[in-house]
């Protein structure tokens, strides 16, 4: 690339007027000794990058990896799922993290198997339950189900002690009060699954969509998961999240109706979603799921975020290769998972799901 | 310290130079440095509106799915500018009067020993970053307003801005808007003051000496002679806020949407904090929308800016 | 009401006045009033605002009895005044209170020396690495604003004065000084996409997106401190053959740098607590980059409050607030320094 060239014209010229401030600028002191009990082999840089969802897990994985291995540097830019699948498409990403599995509706699966020369490879890497939060004085457990919750987002049940929300919860207090429901304003991986999850389960009209409709007029936008649990401070209402960032701000959190049974949002209820799922690759490659939004099995918690890994079965540059297929053998390994899992809240992936995907990973080259 | 060895200290080197020194080699380049930086003011300006439109302006025409739910570029930029100048206004409304109190406070009622602290405490809120400004409003601001935003839908909801369902945690243009007003505060209140201070000692005196109160001495006296520098002021104060950004994207739950009501859940979003918030997740074309929209706010900001300077420079042509 | 001692002023003024330390009375009866519904449990709040409009009412209606309307009105608009300044008060000491408050306690050497790279839970981090990042970016816009801005000064004001560009570039400045600071993040985001490549955020275009807000203050403070120079020591070098520029970079630079100097250094205080613009410029990472020319994002200390605010855990907002206080001292300390830079140079006036 030509641009890389004029920078480096550009760079000389600067440098010396900008050398006297980077000298004064050394290590940090826990960056001088990182990971020098590490073993591992692996060296140089790859960078990823999309979905923010898996942001928390990719900081726990690239720290575990990079502790293993000292002179391996992963980077995850936690762009978006849209900016992810695009910048793996034109070379960017080694490989990106995506919320919504790669299709061709526009053409993106078509242009990823030519920048591969192969089918990508999709594996689920990260699941994590969303967790419908409450605040409510009073009340510190809540049964609600699909229809109700999407009459609440939606805006056609407004107020706490509506018929809909007393007939799940004959024991409750619940108030006279507004409902006030909390989205998010951005566009979200949480918000899809969240929305796909109303729509395929609760009857939701809208398409279920990263973005908020703009169509639906009640409710509080607030930005990203930390505007979600700031909004949270208000009396009567209501929002989903991560489940981990609900139990970080000791938020309170309703159960969902599952078959006969109110399920709480936990890692192991999400985790079983999974086996739960049809398959819906696109090719052999790809790992996709259908994810069993309207599951009647017991304990299983459907209100949960799939996120995938992608990558290319085969790689130009033989070190990009063995780091790449090095990084996504340590996330689908039972202690990438178990890193994950304690750091970002996330639920391990079955063992059954996880031992499939380490094979097409395995096989990168 | 060289200064015979300097050709442009003999005057006799160059046959074209004069007694001032005009045309010697060493004040061409001094000449030719001065004006290349003040051309440079020019060109970057230039590069400005230059770039932001190469980046910018196919965000004017992309598929309708990138304008955030409202279909089209006008659809969503104007909502953006509405809430921006509303914003601005408010807060405006609130700082106005207070900065013109205080200015006058340090400038003529304090005694001295106060009013040089105070002075100094003022001009220290200036310098408080605006994301220190965003985090307090939105964590110890906001939710102590929830009883006024109540109290303000109960008792005043015959007026549109009060009118509807009060929010139940702060994140409101009400409680922006007053962050927004203790930032431009010291902005106004400084320029104010040094402008009241200016106010020539006799016509103060003299104004005392017919037996004026000390009130009729700033209406009289003070007032009529600031008056194109309080205009400045305030627009100075107007600038900022049309372009303050993580303050009201730290604070206020945002939509899209044009609306007076000020203390929902649903409050308009400014152009600044649209960007703030949108750019971190985008696709390229969702990024030259967002581009775009800044060039309208940077559009905006010049004329209002440019309209100011007309004013002032017409208030000091009288 | 009336007492002998005032009744001297009263024979000059030739009408009633109220007492001497008419102010006090009505304000300690404001005071217990306050007092009075604290006690019956209206809240400190309303007892204070109970306070301040019995005070504000009370004090000009005595005057309105005793003495007339006028009097009254300037009373009114004095205890309005200073109410006005104790409102505005407020704010500033609830915010540096919370801010010390919060801060204080995280506050360590591991917070100031180390990054968060590889940092997760509740593992210890720190902003050593946005630390360095803000000195570097806004170490940048100085080195590229200062001399532009300074130069442009003496433009205006030594060569200039009074021609058309001169009058266009008084004009742009000033308009310049109200770009919004997000567009001058987005214009310098938009310049490296195309000159190097798309997405591009790195430590040099937050410095370009800073310098942008920083060039219109610093011509003005500078043109401000040059216009104080007095013309007699110009025509006086003048009249001694000295070159122009000779004379300005001998006599009126040296002259006026004190106040240059001061207000440089507010210059930079002003921009170095810009979120908005790095935050599109140059980008958030967690590691430390101490090369500003590197094609990878440079961490600075408000878009590290911002980024730790967004983690909505217990640790990122303790984080924030600490980024806070170092952001909050950084400005202070910069601020001291111009006012002693402004009292050491401020009694010369020549050399």
């Amino acid at each position: 690339m030509n641009t890389t060239s004029l920078r480096r014209a550009l760079v000389p010229g600067i440098t010396a007027a900008a050398l006297a401030l980077t000298i004064s600028a050394c290590g940090a002191a826990n960056e001088k000794d990182s990971g020098s009990e590490g073993e591992g082999t692996l060296s140089g840089t790859i960078k990823g990058g999309g979905a923010s969802s898996q942001e928390k897990g990719q900081a726990a994985w690239v720290a575990g990896i990079q502790d293993a291995n000292p002179d391996l540097s992963v980077v995850y830019e936690p762009v978006g799922s849209g900016s992810g699948r695009e910048g793996f498409i034109s070379g960017g990403y080694l490989f990106a993290g995506t919320d919504s599995a790669l299709n061709d509706d526009e053409g993106e699966l078509t242009k990823a198997k030519e920048k591969c020369g192969a089918d990508p490879i999709q594996v689920p890497a990260y699941v994590s339950p969303i967790a419908v939060a409450f605040n409510v004085e009073g009340v510190d457990k809540l049964d609600l189900d699909a229809a109700t919750l999407t009459g609440i987002f939606s805006g056609k049940i407004t107020k706490w002690n509506d018929k809909a929300i007393t007939a799940l919860n004959p024991d409750a207090k619940l108030p006279d009060a507004a409902i006030t429901p909390v989205h998010r304003s951005d566009d979200s991986g949480t918000q899809e699954n969240f929305t796909d999850y109303l729509s395929k389960a609760g009857g939701w009209a809208e398409e279920p969509d990263g973005e908020w409709p703009a169509s639906i007029k009640v409710g509080e936008g607030a930005d990203g998961t930390s505007g979600v649990v700031t909004a949270m401070q208000g009396a009567g209402y209501i929002g989903f999240m991560d489940e981990s960032a609900a139990r970080e701000n000791d938020l309170t959190v309703a159960s969902i109706k599952v078959g006969e049974d109110f399920v709480e949002p936990t890692p192991e209820a999400a985790a079983k979603i999974l086996a739960a799922s049809k398959p819906a690759g696109l090719s052999d490659n790809d790992m996709a799921v259908e994810v069993a939004r309207t599951t009647t099995e017991a304990g299983v918690y459907p209100v949960v975020l799939v996120s995938y890994l992608l990558a290319c079965p085969t790689y130009e540059n033989a070190e990009d290769a063995a780091n790449v297929k090095g990084y996504l053998e340590y996330i689908l390994s039972e202690e990438g998972q178990k890193v994950s899992a304690e750091e970002a809240g996330s639920a391990p992936l079955d063992r059954e799901t996880a031992d499939k995907a380490l094979d097409l990973v395995g096989a990168i080259k | 310290m060289t200064v015979a060895a300097d050709p442009g200290a003999d005057p006799g080197v160059d046959p074209k130079s004069d007694l001032s020194g005009r045309g010697s080699v060493g004040d061409v380049v001094f000449r030719g440095l001065a004006v290349a930086a003040a051309s440079l003011i020019l060109v970057a300006l230039a590069a400005v509106f230059i770039f932001l439109g190469i980046e910018g302006i196919p965000g004017f025409n992309v598929d309708a799915q990138h304008y955030a739910g409202q279909g089209s570029f006008l659809g969503l930029v104007v909502p953006l500018l509405f809430a921006t100048m509303y914003a601005a206004v408010l807060a405006l409304i609130i700082a106005v009067p207070f900065s013109v109190a205080i200015a006058l406070f340090i400038s003529h009622y304090a005694p001295r020993r106060v009013a040089v602290p105070v002075a100094y405490v003022i001009d220290l809120l200036a310098a408080v970053p605006s994301v220190v400004f965003g985090l307090w409003g939105a964590v110890a601001l906001g939710p102590y307003l929830v009883p006024a935003h109540a109290w303000l839908a109960e008792h005043l909801g015959w007026l549109p801005f009060f009118d509807g369902q009060p929010s139940g945690n702060g994140r409101t243009l009400f409680t922006a808007s007053i962050v927004l007003a203790v930032m431009i505060l010291p902005i106004i209140t400084s320029i104010c003051r040094e402008v009241f201070a200016q106010t020539p000692r006799l016509h103060e005196e003299a104004a005392l000496a017919l037996g004026a109160t000390r009130w009729e001495m700033v209406r009289y006296a003070v007032f009529p002679y600031a008056r194109s520098g309080m205009v400045s002021a305030v627009m100075l104060g107007l600038g900022r806020a049309l372009g303050e950004t993580m303050a009201i994207a730290m604070i206020a739950s945002p939509k899209v949407v044009i609306s007076l009501f000020i203390v929902g859940t649903q409050n308009p979003q400014t152009i600044a904090a649209h960007i703030a918030q949108g750019y971190k997740e985008s696709t390229p074309d969702r990024l030259s929308v967002l581009i775009a929209t800044g060039l309208v706010l940077f559009a905006f900001t010049f004329l209002v800016n440019a309209f100011a300077r007309w004013i002032v420079a017409r208030g000091r042509a009288k | 009401m009336s007492n002998i001692d005032l009744s001297n002023e009263e024979t000059t003024l030739s009408h009633a006045t109220l007492p001497r330390g008419a102010q006090w009375l009505v304000g300690v009866a404001a005071i217990a009033l306050g007092g009075l519904a604290l006690v019956l449990g209206m809240g400190i709040v309303g007892a204070v605002v109970i306070g301040v409009l019995a005070f504000l009412i009370g004090y000009p209606l005595w005057a309105l009895l005793v003495e007339n309307r006028r009097s009254a009105t300037d009373k009114l608009i004095t205890g309005l005044v200073w109410t006005a300044f104790g409102i505005a008060v407020i704010p500033l000491i609830w915010l540096v209170y919370m801010v010390v408050a919060r801060g204080a306690s995280v506050i360590s050497p591991e917070f100031l020396t180390y990054s968060m790279r590889s940092v997760t839970g509740d593992e210890q981090g720190g902003l050593y690495h946005a630390l360095m990042g803000t000195l570097i970016v806004t170490g940048i816009a100085a080195l590229i604003s200062i001399p532009i801005g300074i130069m442009t000064a003496i433009y205006l004001i030594e060569y200039g004065k009074g021609n058309r560009l001169a009058k266009a570039i008084t004009f742009l400045v000033d308009v310049m000084t109200g770009i919004p600071s997000i567009v001058a993040g987005l214009f310098a985001f938009a310049l490296f996409t195309l000159l190097v490549g798309p997405g591009t955020r790195f430590g040099f275009g937050g410095g370009v997106a800073l310098s942008l807000l920083m060039i219109p203050t610093v011509v003005r403070s500078t043109e401000e401190m040059l216009k104080l120079v007095p013309d007699d020591l110009r025509e006086a070098a003048y009249a001694l053959g000295v070159p122009k520029w000779r004379t300005i970079t001998r006599m009126v630079l040296p002259t006026a740098i004190g106040g240059i100097v001061t207000g440089v250094v507010l210059a930079i205080s002003r921009v170095i607590g810009e979120t908005a613009p790095l935050l599109v410029a140059s980008g958030f990472n967690p590691n430390m980059n101490s090369n500003a020319f590197d094609d990878s994002p440079m961490m600075t200390v408000p878009v590290f409050i911002f980024t730790q605010l967004s983690e909505a855990t217990a640790k990122g907002v303790s984080y924030a607030w600490g980024g806070a206080l170092v952001l909050f001292v950084l400005v202070m300390v910069l601020n001291l320094i111009a006012r002693i830079v402004g009292t050491i140079f401020a009694p010369k006036t020549g050399r």
